[in-house]
């Protein structure tokens, strides 16, 4: 079975959409005052800590990201093969932060409603707020993003792959269609 | 790497690889201990029942504060207050049980073998919790996740494990998980509680303490079982403390920077000094309070995923 790979964003496009983003972000929240940026394990951990950096650069202040792992609270524990947990890291205090989730690509939103759940355990945010780089559709449960990289509507059997360098710097996103 | 065990019975049938993704696990789960709210809801709806068979404070506990962390239900039955003391037999114990629907077992029993036994007669998981003096696998798990704690990588390293070896299961869990890991262990006691062919297992047996915690990174101290052997296989506490007994003399063969480790409980002024139990090379609660983390891992372990192995 053959698998064509499209590609959808390249390296500067990542940077683009992450860059428009950050500047979403402040706009919205009117300065980094109680933000929280966390990152989803993996690949949202990434996109967090570059959307750190490109909001440092833009206010010349840094604002606080942390790394959380939501395999503790998923719904499918019972059907995964893979139990792996990794380790979150929140050294900030949640509660009356404005905590901006991140992830790579937003797909039925049970990653989210697991992260919901993870950040709400750890205190009280002031709000919650979803940032995303792909959204591709297929949603199974009432999430909507704030922040959107790139729409992709795709079809169940295709799957987006977002790719990062070394470094951990988004590089490019694929349409996988098999 | 894929590892969905049904039961956790023994280490010797772990891998090392199967080892440190259980403790690379547990690293995960201790963050839970020290939060606020010390709850997740990942084994929510699962049932527990801790069915303990001989007295234990420590590993019960530890056991059932895991579960709850981790929001499953959890049932303590302790022999004395059961219808073993009825003369019903393990088999109908167990069977009984099940018939309610538990998603684990969690056991200890006095026979050697008892765990095993259950595993291949009930459909629901069971984690050995101590069999007899056969292992006491989240025993040696925990030591092991503390010696990484403490000393971070454990290949290499000389782990002294002094005491009632013959009576005793953590240190048979503890040998397979530290050799498995890639550590030197050396074994020393009183000859009388030495059982023979320890040298198979791979490790070095000493008969002389001082021998064998000379340039120690770790030593595990273990308890005089006084409740199994009676008092037959040595002459007195008073001798036994004076040659096999952890003190800040002999303690300082051991490298500077040595841990020392008990599973507990100690008996004071025995294997151990307290000058050693309470000084700054001991990491023993730190065991206890790890104890916590590698059950959560074990009983997520078991509870998850879907079923590939069946040992």
């Amino acid at each position: 079975m053959s698998v064509e790979t499209i590609e959808i964003l390249d390296s500067e496009g990542v940077q683009r959409a992450l860059t428009r983003i950050a500047h979403e972000i402040l706009e919205k929240n009117s300065g980094v005052d109680d933000l929280l940026l966390i990152g989803i394990r993996t690949g949202g951990a990434y996109l967090a800590t570059q959307l750190q950096q490109k909001i440092s650069e833009i206010e010349g202040t840094s604002v606080s990201m942390g790394i959380i792992d939501v395999t503790m609270y998923r719904d499918d524990l019972g059907s995964r093969n893979n139990l792996e947990v990794g380790q979150s890291y929140i050294r900030v205090p949640v509660t009356d932060k404005k905590v901006i989730l991140v992830d790579d690509v937003l797909y039925t939103g049970r990653t989210i409603r697991a992260a919901l759940e993870a950040v709400i355990a750890l205190g009280r945010p002031q709000n919650i707020q979803l940032a995303i780089l792909v959204d591709r559709g297929h949603r199974e449960l009432p999430i909507r993003p704030d922040y959107i990289g790139r729409n992709i509507p795709t079809a169940q059997n295709e799957q987006i792959r977002v790719d990062f360098d070394d470094n951990n710097t988004a590089q490019a996103v694929h349409l996988l269609r098999s | 790497m894929p590892f969905n065990p049904k039961h956790i019975l023994s280490i010797k049938t772990l891998t090392a690889e199967e080892i440190n993704f259980i403790l690379n696990t547990a690293d995960s789960f201790k963050e839970i201990n020290t939060r606020q709210i010390k709850k997740v809801p990942t084994l929510r709806g699962k049932t527990i029942v801790n069915l303990f068979f001989e007295a234990s404070t420590r590993t019960r506990t530890s056991f059932e504060i895991a579960g709850k962390r981790l929001s499953a239900d959890t049932v303590n039955i302790s022999a004395s207050s059961s219808s073993v003391v009825k003369g019903e037999t393990l088999e109908d114990t167990a069977q009984n049980i099940e018939a309610m629907h538990p998603d684990i077992i969690v056991m200890r029993h006095s026979a050697s073998g008892a765990c095993d036994y259950l595993a291949e007669r009930l459909n629901c998981s069971v984690i050995n919790a101590g069999d007899g003096t056969h292992e006491h696998p989240s025993q040696a798990l925990l030591d092991a996740f503390t010696i990484r704690q403490h000393k971070g990588d454990i290949k290499g390293l000389t782990v002294t494990i002094a005491g009632d070896i013959a009576h005793s299961r953590v240190v048979r869990s503890n040998i397979y998980c530290l050799n498995k890991l890639g550590a030197k262990v050396k074994i020393a006691g009183p000859r009388t509680m030495l059982p023979p062919g320890l040298e198979k297992l791979g490790c070095e047996v000493h008969h002389n303490l001082k021998d064998a915690i000379t340039d120690a990174d770790c030593i595990m101290m273990l308890r005089i079982q006084r409740e199994r052997q009676g008092k037959t296989l040595i002459p007195s506490l008073r001798e036994y403390s004076r040659f096999f007994g952890l003190n800040d003399n002999n303690l300082q063969l051991a490298k500077d920077d040595a841990i020392v480790l008990h599973p507990g409980p100690m008996n004071r002024g025995v294997e151990i000094s307290s000058s050693v139990a309470d000084g700054k090379q001991n990491v023993i609660l730190d065991q206890v309070e790890n104890g916590v983390a590698v059950r959560m891992a074990l009983l997520y372990l078991v509870a998850g995923g879907e079923k590939l192995q069946d040992s």
